[in-house]
C-alpha cells in the first residue's frame, strides 16, 4: 500500500488511461448507438433488419470474445490499426476502444430504443403531420424527448463501460487493473493495493452517476 | 438487460478461465520426466512435530506450480500432469518424504495467489517460477534458488532489435503484472500485458508488438516451436532467482528443502530433471546455483 503512495504518478496515469479509454469509447458509441437505434425504428427495411442482427450479435457475445477478436483475430489477418501511430495515437488503446465501443453502442443502442418507444406515438405523428421528414421527427421531435427518459438506464450502460475498461489489462493497455497487477506482484500480499484501486474505480464510477444525476434533474424541470 | 450483462460478464469469466487453462499448447511433448528414487520408510527419518513427518506420514502433499509456461510448469487441456522443470523439483521433494509422484495433488498457483496459498495451506509448497524477494520473504518462505535464470528477449527472425538498448520505445509484451513488464518498462520499453505467454506470442507473430520478454528458457521453447519465424536475442539483463515456497508457520522446512535439493543436485537428478524439460529447447544444462542459507528458525 505505501508503495502506491510512493509511485502514485504511476497511479494517476494507470487511470489516466481508463479514464481516456472510457471518454473516447463512451463517446463513439453514444454516436454509434444513436445511429444504431434511429436505423432499428427507421423506415427502411434493409436498415432495420442490419441494425436489428448487428445489436443481437454483438449485445450476446461477452466483451472478452470482442477483445479476442479486434486485438488478436484481425492483426493475425493483417489488420493491426497500426496507421494510428502516424497520428500519435497508441495502437494498442485504439484497438481496446473499438471493442468498447462496438460492444457498448448495442447497450446504447436498445437503451435509446427504450426511450424512443417511451414517447407516446402521437408526437411522430403529429411532427409527420406538419411536415417533417423521418430524420427530422427523429432529431428535432422524438430523440429530445427520449433523451430526457433514457438517462437513467444510460448511465448504466456507461458505469458498466468504465468498469469494462479494465479487460483492456490483458491488451496491452497499463490501465488501473494493469498497474494494480505490478502491484501486487510486487508487494507479495498486499490487500491494501486492491483497497486503492477500488477506490479509483469508485471515485470515477460515482462521478459519473453525479453527472447523469445531475442531468436527469436539469432535463426533469424542463419537461414539467 | 441487466441480467444480460450479467451473464455476458459471467461467460466472459468462463472463458477467460478457460482460455487461460489450456492457453497455448507449446511444449506439450516434454517427457513427464526422470524416474525419481522415493524413499521408504521416510516419516522415520523426521523428528516428531515437524511438517515433514506429518506429511510424510499421511502420504499425501498439494504442490503449486504454474500450468501456461512452457519448459517451467506447463499442463496442457489433456495432460494429466503438470510438465516442466518445477513439477520435478516438486517430485524429487515428495520422493525424500516417501511420497510417490502419483500420491502428488498438483493445484495450479498464478502470480497473485501464492502467497495466500501457502498462507492458508491450501499448498503445502510452491515451486512456480517463484522469483526470491525480500518482498516476498517478508510474508512467505522461501527456500532455494534451485535455478537461476535471466530474462531475454523474443523478436521476429527479421528484427533489427539485437541490444537491450534498442526497446527504448518499442512495444515489447509480457504477462500482465509479472516482473518481466516491470523491468523490460524500466528499460524504457512501453509494456504490453497479456493474458497468457501464448498470446503474447501470438503478438510477436502478427507484429503488434517488436518483442516479447520472459525468462530466457521459456523464450527459446517457443523459439524452437517456430525456428523459421523467432529468434531469442540479447544476453540476460536480469537476474531471477527460483525458489521453493514454503509456509512461515513452519520454517523447518527450509532446511529439508535446501538438504534435499542439494542431495539432488549432488547426485545429479537435477541435471537429468532440467535436461528432461528445459535442456529440451537445446540450452546446456547449467552449474546448480548456490543456495541461500536457511534464517534461523
Amino acid at each position: 500500500m505505501n508503495l502506491v503512495f510512493e509511485h502514485f504518478d504511476l497511479y494517476l496515469r494507470a487511470f489516466g488511461w481508463t479514464v481516456l479509454l472510457f471518454l473516447a469509447s463512451a463517446l463513439a458509441s453514444l454516436v454509434i448507438g444513436t445511429v444504431l437505434a434511429a436505423m432499428r425504428v427507421g423506415p427502411v427495411s434493409i436498415l432495420r433488419a442490419a441494425s436489428t442482427a448487428y445489436i443481437t450479435v454483438v449485445r450476446n457475445t461477452p466483451l472478452l470474445v470482442m477483445f479476442l477478436l479486434i486485438c488478436v483475430g484481425l492483426p493475425t489477418v493483417g489488420i493491426t490499426f497500426r496507421f494510428v501511430e502516424d497520428w500519435h495515437l497508441d495502437a494498442f488503446y485504439f484497438r481496446s476502444c473499438i471493442a468498447l465501443t462496438l460492444y457498448t453502442s448495442t447497450f446504447v443502442a436498445e437503451a435509446i430504443r427504450s426511450g424512443i418507444n417511451a414517447v407516446p406515438l402521437g408526437q411522430a405523428e403529429a411532427a409527420r403531420a406538419v411536415g417533417l421528414t423521418f430524420g427530422g421527427t427523429m432529431t428535432q421531435v422524438v430523440l429530445p424527448q427520449a433523451f430526457r427518459a433514457i438517462v437513467p438506464p444510460l448511465a448504466s450502460v456507461m458505469i458498466a463501460l468504465l468498469k469494462n475498461t479494465s479487460v483492456a489489462y490483458v491488451f496491452g493497455v497499463v490501465e488501473a487493473t494493469a498497474r494494480m497487477k505490478y502491484f501486487t506482484n510486487i508487494t507479495a500480499r498486499d490487500e491494501g493495493v486492491f483497497v486503492l484501486f477500488a477506490l479509483g474505480y469508485i471515485v470515477l464510477v460515482e462521478m459519473v452517476s453525479l453527472g447523469a444525476y445531475s442531468l436527469e434533474r436539469r432535463w426533469k424541470v424542463s419537461r414539467a | 438487460m441487466r441480467l444480460t450483462r450479467f451473464k455476458a460478464v459471467a461467460v466472459a469469466i468462463a472463458a477467460a478461465a478457460s482460455l487461460s487453462a489450456c492457453g497455448g499448447n507449446a511444449g506439450s511433448d516434454e517427457g513427464s520426466g526422470v524416474d525419481v528414487k522415493v524413499a521408504s520408510n521416510a516419516a522415520d527419518s523426521f523428528k516428531d512435530g515437524t511438517r515433514m513427518k506429518e506429511i510424510a506420514e499421511s502420504g499425501k502433499i498439494t504442490i503449486g506450480v504454474k500450468f501456461d509456461q512452457p519448459g517451467i510448469g506447463f499442463k496442457g487441456a489433456t495432460d494429466d500432469m503438470p510438465k516442466g522443470f518445477d513439477p520435478q523439483i516438486g517430485k524429487i521433494l515428495a520422493a525424500s518424504l516417501g511420497i510417490k509422484p502419483e500420491d502428488i495433488t498438483w493445484k495450479e498457483t498464478i502470480s497473485d495467489n501464492r502467497e495466500p496459498f501457502l498462507e492458508s495451506g491450501e499448498v503445502d509448497l510452491v515451486i512456480a517460477s517463484y522469483s526470491i524477494t525480500d518482498e516476498r520473504r517478508k510474508v512467505v518462505g522461501q527456500a532455494g534458488p534451485y535455478y537461476v535464470t535471466g530474462q531475454q528477449l523474443l523478436v521476429p527472425k527479421d528484427s533489427k532489435i539485437d541490444s537491450i538498448d534498442d526497446v527504448r520505445g518499442m512495444n515489447v509484451c509480457s504477462v500482465t503484472g509479472s516482473t518481466s513488464l516491470d523491468q523490460i518498462e524500466a528499460k524504457g520499453a512501453k509494456p504490453r500485458g497479456f493474458d497468457t505467454y501464448s498470446d503474447c506470442v501470438d503478438q510477436v507473430l502478427n507484429g503488434t508488438v517488436d518483442a516479447m520478454t520472459t525468462d530466457g528458457a521459456i523464450l527459446m521453447g517457443y523459439a524452437a516451436e517456430n525456428p523459421d519465424k523467432l529468434k531469442v536475442v540479447v544476453p540476460p539483463f536480469s537476474e531471477e532467482r527460483y525458489g521453493v515456497g514454503y509456509s512461515k508457520s513452519h520454517p523447518e522446512m527450509c532446511q529439508w528443502i535446501v538438504d534435499t535439493l542439494k542431495k539432488a543436485e549432488d547426485d545429479g537428478t537435477w541435471a537429468k530433471a532440467f535436461e528432461a524439460t528445459l535442456g529440451k529447447s537445446g540450452v546446456a544444462t547449467p552449474e546448480p546455483p548456490a543456495m541461500d542459507p536457511c534464517p534461523a528458525a
